[in-house]
């Protein structure tokens, strides 16, 4: 058969054409030019449009972002070095750099103080964040608080480690009791804490040097883009756990626990965060005397824990209601007590559920910490709505300053979502 | 909870009448409230009567610090420079009234209040006088039991338009849009004006004046309103500030000035006659330069007076001889602290117009020193 076909032509190939590249407007940027952006005469109008709009808005921002003069002492100084060219004014972040990180009055010589404790609480939370570091840093992250309380207020180094004392004694209380029954450790736990905080700052008082090593700061003169990171972390860490307590007793079976649960939710949940930091700052004034207030920052971080706890444990709650009814059997079944069951089988589900909800709760509360420069916070935005525009010399500069704090906000919402994605994929275990 | 015991805390509650019978006990329960925050925070709900103080002069004293209410940022009247001293027309009443009672010019605790929060600060005791351009009004001196202590500041509300809108008066406004600070005096102006002249106007509501300017450059509004000294401003800081205009209508009474809690004429005195102090060695030709010179003594009774070389004013306020001499060392007599913060030679530049002395055809007229 191939013998007669062979005779029946008059050339037959022996070898293959070698391999000859696509036609030039199948392949590469062409291709993908012509396939996304021209493929018909309606998506060519568009992308002409688009390019259009682009080059209008870069046109307009390069310029000012590349002329931008960054060293003035003042607005006009500003615009008489431009002359009546369009550029930015960034000379105001480089005057007032350090108010809008750490707030105005802030002692200068004292900002390693903040800027140590920053990188301290990246390697605290480094462990709870990835857990394939070594579990021992957790230590740290256990002592952490107390080194930033102490580094960023100073005062007298007995007052955090008296705190630190009363922690460690409500937990080993808890620990030697609570396996027995719960009720006895959690609130031994706590009466063990009170005590020690008690009998310890009566001792505080009493030893309190003159001049202590680190110079004393009161939470009024904490400001700046420090206030936010400090009210967004300090409420993001407390409220997850609280949200998990409030979302686990709110489907409790018992009913002064669920209730309890349920009034806090929902009544926290139908008030603005607005009002809740009215009532903090204002509010409490009056019912305290004039000399013993409680610390401002501690009243608005009570306020927003309990505001975002609130959202958190409705996120959780969802994270438990998917859970199918078969795993709290199976936990049953396996003869795990309550406690045992939520830590091993059904939280660890539920949480991993509810991630994408719980950060978008802690973004959305990050940058709800700018409402504190209300109630007359200098937080970031509280510093350049306040003194900076209200200053003989840069009143008039909003885009330069409004734009830095948006990029400082960028950075770090965009991290915490990044995180989170990385987390999801990293806890993907089912098979879709 | 660093709650340092002040010696001297409150001794009694005013504005409560129910409450002075046991006042003995109220006091018991006041101490242990500073021992445990949280047990007080329980008792002291019941007890809002213990908020303010009677003696404040007593508690500055114990303290150390003036606790002095300013505004959060106002160009020329307050706002903290780039390193982190506080400056300002306000500031410096402040600073006048701390050298005066404590000696000591800088012992001041600015306390930064917004348009919304001022008034309950002054009213719980969190600050001992406010100096925040606060307009004197009658509710707010009588319905908000406050107590004005004079005037530093006659302001007036005006209206700033851009050139371009053509308009020359403030009647021609009908059916503008106007930027309106929220929470201010100068919202009812506003609606007042407009109704007793019969035309139409839509309200922008905004929180700041820093947020003002921006809404009205950006053409949010077509006009601006507020206080004329914050027009000329605002103003200074555009650009071009001869596209705009500030029309002539004045169509309020703004007499600003500090102000103390009803309830202790004692300390509202201290405040009024430190202000008084400034405004009356400007008239006497009293200035930061030449205050040692004079107080060795001079041929005029009433400086003598002032600066505490003859007679007993300060004994009568509960202060030492040397409270004026201090109060006016501090920043200078009212010209020059006028002419440091907001005066002519200021970006501010405004004029001394009503705030002139009374002796220059200005309202500033201070009771005699005897």
């Amino acid at each position: 058969m191939s013998d007669t076909h062979a005779h029946s032509v008059a050339f037959v190939r022996k070898e293959q054409i070698p391999q000859s590249p696509p036609p030039a407007r199948q392949t590469g940027a062409s291709k993908w030019l012509r396939e996304n952006l021209f493929s018909n005469w309606v998506n060519t109008l568009l992308t002409i449009l688009a390019a259009w709009a682009i080059y209008l808005i870069l046109s307009a921002i390069l310029p000012w972002i590349f002329n931008g003069v960054w060293n003035a002492s003042s607005l006009s100084e500003c615009r008489e070095i431009l002359a009546g060219k369009t550029g930015a004014c960034f000379a105001v972040l480089t005057e007032r750099w350090n108010q809008l990180l750490f707030g105005f009055k802030y002692p200068p010589e004292l900002y390693w103080r903040p800027i140590l404790c920053f990188f301290l609480m990246l390697v605290a939370v480094a462990p709870v964040l990835f857990f394939d570091l070594p579990r021992k840093m957790l230590l740290f992250t256990a002592v952490f608080p107390f080194v930033a309380f102490y580094l960023i207020w100073g005062g007298p180094i007995l007052t955090p480690i008296v705190a630190l004392l009363g922690c460690a004694a409500g937990y080993v209380i808890f620990d030697r009791y609570g396996k027995e029954s719960f009720a006895a450790g959690f609130f031994g736990g706590i009466v063990g804490a009170f005590v020690v905080w008690i009998i310890g700052g009566l001792v505080v008082d009493l030893v309190r040097p003159e001049n202590p090593m680190m110079t004393p700061v009161p939470s009024r003169d904490l400001g700046g883009f420090m206030l936010n990171m400090m009210l967004g972390v300090t409420c993001v860490s407390l409220s997850i756990p609280l949200g998990i307590v409030l979302a686990l007793g709110r489907q409790s079976d018992m009913p002064l626990i669920k209730g309890i649960c349920v009034v806090f939710i929902e009544f926290i949940r139908g008030v603005p965060l607005i009002t809740l930091l009215f009532v903090a700052s204002v509010m409490l004034a009056y019912f305290f005397p004039p000399d013993s207030t409680v610390d401002l920052f501690l009243r608005v971080v009570i306020m927003i824990t309990m505001f975002s706890s609130a959202y958190i444990a409705e996120v959780i709650r969802g994270g438990l209601a998917a859970l199918p009814k078969g795993q709290y059997e199976a936990a049953d079944s396996l003869g795990l007590d309550y406690p045992q069951a939520m830590r091993l089988i059904i939280l660890p589900q539920a949480l991993k559920i509810s991630i994408p909800g719980i950060v978008n709760v802690a973004v959305g509360l990050f940058k709800d910490t700018t409402l504190v420069s209300v109630i007359s916070m200098f937080d970031l935005i509280g510093m350049i709505r306040g003194p900076i525009l209200a200053s003989t010399e840069w009143n008039g500069v909003y885009w330069e300053l409004l734009g830095f704090a948006a990029f400082l906000f960028f950075v770090v919402c965009y991290g915490i979502s990044q995180y989170s994605q990385w987390l999801e994929r990293r806890l993907a275990t089912d098979h879709r | 909870m660093g709650n340092n015991p002040a010696p001297g805390m409150n001794t009694g509650c005013f504005m409560r009448p129910e409450c002075t019978p046991r006042n003995g006990r109220l006091h018991q329960e006041e101490v242990k409230m500073k021992k445990t925050v949280f047990f007080g925070a329980l008792t002291a709900v019941g007890l809002v009567a213990g908020a303010a103080s009677a003696a404040t002069l007593d508690d500055v004293k114990a303290r150390g610090k003036l606790n002095c209410g300013v505004t959060t940022g106002l160009v020329g009247f307050a706002a903290p420079d780039a390193n982190g001293e506080w400056q300002g027309f306000d500031v410096a009443v402040c600073r006048a009234v701390a050298a005066a009672v404590l000696g000591d010019a800088t012992a001041v605790e600015f306390v930064p209040t917004t348009g919304k929060t001022r008034f309950t600060a002054l009213a719980s005791g969190e600050i001992d006088m406010l100096a925040r351009n606060t307009t004197w009004t009658f509710s707010r001196d009588v319905d908000l039991k406050f107590e004005f202590t004079g005037v530093n500041y006659y302001d007036g509300q005006g209206f700033m338009v851009p050139k371009e809108l053509g308009v020359s008066s403030a009647k021609d406004l009908d059916g503008a849009t106007v930027c309106i600070q929220t929470g201010t005096t100068t919202e009812l102006n506003l609606a007042d004006f407009f109704r007793s002249n019969n035309i139409g106007y839509e309200p922008v509501p905004i929180e700041t004046n820093a947020e003002a300017q921006q809404q009205y450059l950006a053409g949010a509004c077509d006009v601006y309103t507020t206080d004329a000294s914050g027009l000329a401003a605002t103003r200074a800081t555009f650009e071009a500030p001869g596209d705009h205009v500030i029309l002539p209508e004045i169509i309020s009474k703004e007499p600003l000035g500090p102000l103390v809690r009803h309830g202790d004429p004692e300390w509202g005195d201290i405040v009024r006659w430190s202000l008084n102090a400034l405004i009356a060695a400007e008239e006497l030709g009293i200035s930061s330069t030449n205050i040692e010179e004079l107080s060795a003594g001079t041929n005029n009774p009433e400086i003598n007076r002032i600066l505490g070389t003859e007679g007993t004013l300060g004994e009568m306020l509960g202060l030492d001889a040397e409270w004026a001499k201090r109060a006016i060392a501090a920043g200078g007599n009212y010209g020059e602290i006028f002419a440091k913060n907001i005066g002519e030679s200021t970006p501010i530049g405004l004029a001394r117009g009503l705030n002139a002395q009374w002796t220059e055809g200005g309202l500033l007229y201070t009771p005699p020193f005897r």
